[in-house]
């Protein structure tokens, strides 16, 4: 493409055009050049200041901040050249000589930029003589646990918190190598999103009192997903150790959440490990709910259903697949689905347009409303008593038992049997958003895959896949074993939906058609 | 602070010529002096024939980089609907300067005038004059000679009756060196932390509070008024040296001299007759061992080569060192050169502004080195570690911070590496309880 606002340079070799006013440290990542930097962060405002990525630019008098230098046409980068090795060793070595060599009790070790750089380029011995410089750990209150001494004053933290929250709580503090980052008296780290400042760290600083001591790094395994506890979609990674999920994680989308996630949602994560869950279908003899294997507990739900209509009441929590197939059994049956969602307060982050803690806590309010599922804060009133209550992933609190009396027959689809439908006549156990792979719709018509980050317990089986069994005992179409196929069937019957597949979704989504692509970030 | 010395005859007092004279602080006794006729004249001028006469005339800066004047009032583009900025810089912190504050105190007119014929000749209708929070008594004379020049109407909207608009503000800092890095000032002007900025976009481009700035020296300034008055031929021909060299220029002298204080020369004055003639010698029964001729952060020069040093741009950086700010500081038989560097190199680790990695760690690592050196506990491989932390430390950073405190110790330990050794060999300070504290 020839156009007149891309520069052409050479780094490390490898010619790359870029548009004008990109740094080098930009470019060289579409050369597939890693360019090793601290204080820079593409989310943030740049600061240059620690050093790190200082680079050979041929026919300058000096080494350049490839973070802060601009591109320029026949530019040749050296990277990996001697002067620009040397440099970044000094660099290692002097952010090194006052930093704690705690890797074995530091919660960053392994996923560590200080760490991997000075295996990869650092001098192999320190030449400090004097003692190390001491500053106590400070709690800098909400999740956020400052270790003072490793820190590097990158200023990522401030500056995600000045340029980014909207919320100047964090500075340097002093001068000389006295600096550490400081809180504003009387001010702690308690703005939604802070949490990001964990994230953000390059080291083991700014570390989580949630996360503190709790796995190894390298002991995770990591899972792409997105994040359940509200409407935004945030992408996210579901970080996993011996099937619990241990902590999520943002991962980066420019379309929804650029590299963010807020403390709501990254700490919200418990539930996904619950141990109380119902590991094998259950059917009702006489007074008591029986243990069934599935094919006997999805018959003796068929029929139930047989000639009644349905009221489900499903979960906002639910994917798109499960609520697809619940809304043709609903169609089936000529009955209705409702839903409610839990609301709290609406918290943005100011410094990325159109990204917020929604109110509405859930993923996928969004699909459950275009499916044909209606919001209500009374979603079992008028149940009638030739409808059979399907109750699909909604935990049942604060609705009474008299009030599920009214149906004719209950059927539970859930993780854990909630204390007012032990009067089911049907229990079948369903996985979490952990434990399946689907898709949500988030608040902008956003279609987004998340992946099966742990295995279900017991029989536990996608809602999908029993709504989808019981559809066909019905004669109605269903029986899927992947949620790809779930997934197929959804976009062949909603035009919304038309032409998406796994494979067009990929890890950043697609928007529904008719919801503009501008109606992401820009919005 | 005390009154000056009488001038010397090799002096050429253009700047200096009413230091000790407390009359001439005020507006009326300036006026009858000659001031602000400069002013008058310049306001009636085109500022880009002002600016044409600065560059003429050779005025380079004398803050320290040296930077031809003119040139630099030319890099500012009036006329493009934002606002424009002078700043002048009497941050004055580099240890071994106080040329600045002698200006400041004894002809605040002086500079005043030469900020609001800067200011007009770059289009700019404020010029911030940033004080260093410890110049108490120069802070009161600006505040005082500010307010008789607005009260005269010589500044403000109708500056001089023209119609036209010059304001002078005097700001005080809170006393960071850092604060002197004119990127630095201007963060402080703006209230933000004194941190130098990455260059680009330079000052005249976005400076203050994101707007095209130029930043001057007290010295540079002062200067302008005696060009417009005298022409640009005339300050040209003060020199006796290098026609890149122009100009009269203050130098602040310290030390183990005889007569310290503020000499004003003509650039290209021998160094060895400076040292020697104008300032006394050294003390009764010493001798000079070195000195570091621009302020702390050039590099230090043996007698040898001070003594064959013209005093111009060129001529000290011909011989080892920097002009610099003009702030000489003289030492003699009697000083340990081990202890003096580390003291230096610890007044650049407090002030380091923390940005920076090599900065920030440099300096402080590197005192601690030279600290125990002094102290008697050094090794022979201490000297590599430090020439070589200097290394890393010199290039690298936003600012020269910390190449300034990289300067004097490597030429400290090029030039007296037998100092250095003896303290290693020894043990202990060779110089014992002679040396000074």
């Amino acid at each position: 493409m020839a156009d007149a606002s891309l520069v052409t340079l050479t780094i490390e070799g490898r010619q790359v055009a870029v548009p004008a006013g990109t740094s080098i440290l930009e470019a060289a990542k579409t050369a597939g050049v890693l360019i090793p930097h601290y204080c820079y962060h593409p989310g943030l405002p740049v600061a240059g200041v620690c050093r790190m990525c200082l680079v050979e630019v041929e026919k300058a008098p000096k080494l350049a901040p490839a973070c802060a230098t601009a591109v320029a046409e026949g530019q040749v980068v050296h990277v990996h050249s001697e002067k620009s090795l040397e440099a970044r060793k000094g660099v290692l070595e002097f952010l090194l000589i006052n930093h704690p060599l705690d890797c074995p009790i530091c919660d960053q070790a392994g996923e560590c930029e200080l760490q991997d750089y000075t295996y990869r380029e650092g001098r192999a011995h320190g030449r400090l003589k004097e003692p190390k410089r001491f500053n106590p750990a400070e709690d800098f209150g909400g999740d956020v646990l400052y270790v003072t001494n490793r820190c590097i004053l990158c200023t990522r933290c401030v500056r995600f918190m000045d340029d980014v929250a909207h919320d100047p709580v964090l500075n340097v503090s002093e001068r000389g190598d006295r600096a550490v980052i400081g809180k504003f008296e009387g001010r702690d780290l308690t703005h939604p999103w802070a949490g990001n400042v964990i994230d953000l760290c390059p080291v083991g600083a700014l570390v989580s009192k949630d996360f503190l001591n709790k796995a190894r790094a390298w002991e995770l395994d990591r899972t792409p997903s997105i994040c359940p506890n509200c409407s935004q979609g945030c992408n996210a990674i579901l970080e996993t150790r011996d099937n619990m999920v241990v902590r999520m994680r943002p991962r980066p989308n420019g379309d929804v959440n650029q590299y963010f996630l807020c403390d709501h949602g990254r700490l919200n994560y418990r539930w996904m490990n619950r141990t109380d869950r119902v590991e094998a279908p259950l059917v009702r003899q006489g007074d008591r709910l029986a243990a069934a294997d599935w094919d006997r507990a999805l018959h003796a739900a068929g029929m139930l259903l047989n000639g009644k209509r349905v009221h489900a009441l499903v979960s906002p929590m639910l994917s798109n697949e499960s609520l697809y197939l619940l809304s043709e059994l609903v169609e089936q049956t000529g009955g209705r689905g409702t839903f409610r969602v839990e609301r709290g307060a609406e918290a943005p982050l100011p410094g990325v347009p159109d990204l917020a803690l929604r109110a509405e806590r859930a993923a996928n309010v969004r699909g459950a409303e275009m499916l044909g599922f209606e919001k209500s804060d009374t979603p079992l009133a008028g149940l009638q008593p030739d409808e059979v209550l399907l109750v699909a992933g909604d935990d049942l609190h604060d609705l009474d038992a008299d009030t599920l009396a009214s149906a004719s027959a209950i059927i539970v689809l859930g993780p854990t049997l909630p204390e007012v439908a032990r009067t089911a006549a049907v229990v079948l156990p369903t996985t979490n958003m952990a434990e399946e792979e689907g898709t949500f719709t988030n608040l902008r018509g956003r279609v987004q895959r998340y992946m099966q980050a742990k295995a279900p317990p017991g029989m536990a089986r996608p809602v999908w896949w029993a709504a989808g069994d019981l559809l066909t005992l019905l004669g109605g179409r269903g029986g899927y074993f992947l949620a790809s196929e779930a997934f197929g069937a959804l976009a062949g019957a909603r035009p919304e939906f038309a032409g998406m597949t796994y494979d067009t979704l990929g890890l950043r989504g697609q928007m529904l058609s008719g919801d503009a692509e501008s109606a992401g970030v820009a919005r | 602070m005390g009154f000056p010395h009488p001038s010397h005859p090799s002096e050429t007092p253009l700047l200096s010529e009413h230091f000790g004279n407390p009359a001439a602080r005020s507006l009326t006794t300036w006026r009858s002096l000659g001031g602000y006729q400069a002013l008058e004249r310049a306001l009636g001028m085109e500022p880009s024939a002002i600016v044409a006469i600065v560059k003429e005339s050779g005025l380079r800066g004398r803050g320290g980089a040296g930077f031809p004047t003119g040139m630099k009032w030319s890099f500012m583009k009036p006329g493009d609907g934002k606002p424009h900025y002078l700043c002048c810089n009497a941050d004055e912190s580099e240890p071994g300067t106080f040329k600045d504050r002698e200006i400041m105190r004894w002809t605040p007119h002086a500079l005043i005038e030469g900020c609001a014929i800067g200011a007009y000749a770059i289009g700019a209708e404020t010029c911030y004059i940033y004080i260093r929070g410890e110049f108490t008594e120069p802070l009161r004379a600006m505040d005082a000679a500010v307010r008789e020049a607005y009260a005269a109407g010589i500044l403000g909207a109708n500056a001089m009756g023209t119609g036209k608009r010059v304001d002078v503000h005097v700001h005080k800092g809170a006393g960071a060196y850092i604060c002197g890095e004119e990127t630095a000032l201007m963060n402080s002007l703006e209230g933000r932390r004194g941190n130098p900025r990455i260059k680009p976009p330079f000052p005249a481009v976005a400076g203050l509070f994101g707007k095209p700035t130029t930043i001057n020296n007290v010295e540079t300034l002062a200067a302008v008024p005696h060009i417009l008055n005298r022409g640009a031929e005339w300050y040209k021909s003060m020199s006796l040296s290098s026609p890149k060299s122009a100009g009269t220029k203050l130098f602040s002298v310290c030390g183990n001299v005889a007569k310290p204080g503020n000499y004003e020369v003509v650039l290209g004055f021998p160094f060895k007759d400076f040292l020697y003639d104008v300032c006394g010698g050294p003390l009764p029964g010493r001798t000079f061992k070195a000195v570091i001729p621009g302020g702390s952060s050039v590099p230090i020069q043996t007698m040898a080569e001070a003594e064959a040093t013209r005093m111009d741009y060129e001529g000290f950086v011909e011989q080892g060192s920097m002009l610099g700010s003009g702030g000489v500081i003289v030492f003699d038989d009697d000083q340990c050169m081990v202890k003096l560097i580390a003291r230096l190199a610890r007044f650049y680790a407090h002030e380091s502004c923390a940005q920076c990695t090599q900065c920030r760690e440099g300096t402080a690592w590197v005192t601690r080195i030279l600290e125990r050196i002094e102290a008697g506990g050094g090794t022979m491989d201490d000297l590599d570690t430090l020439l070589n932390l200097s290394e890393n430390m010199t290039g690298k950073t936003i600012c020269v911070l910390s190449d300034s405190c990289a300067a004097p110790v490597v030429s400290g330990i090029q030039k007296f590496r037998d100092e250095f050794e003896a303290h290693i060999t020894g043990k202990r300070c060779p110089m014992g309880a002679r040396a000074a504290a």
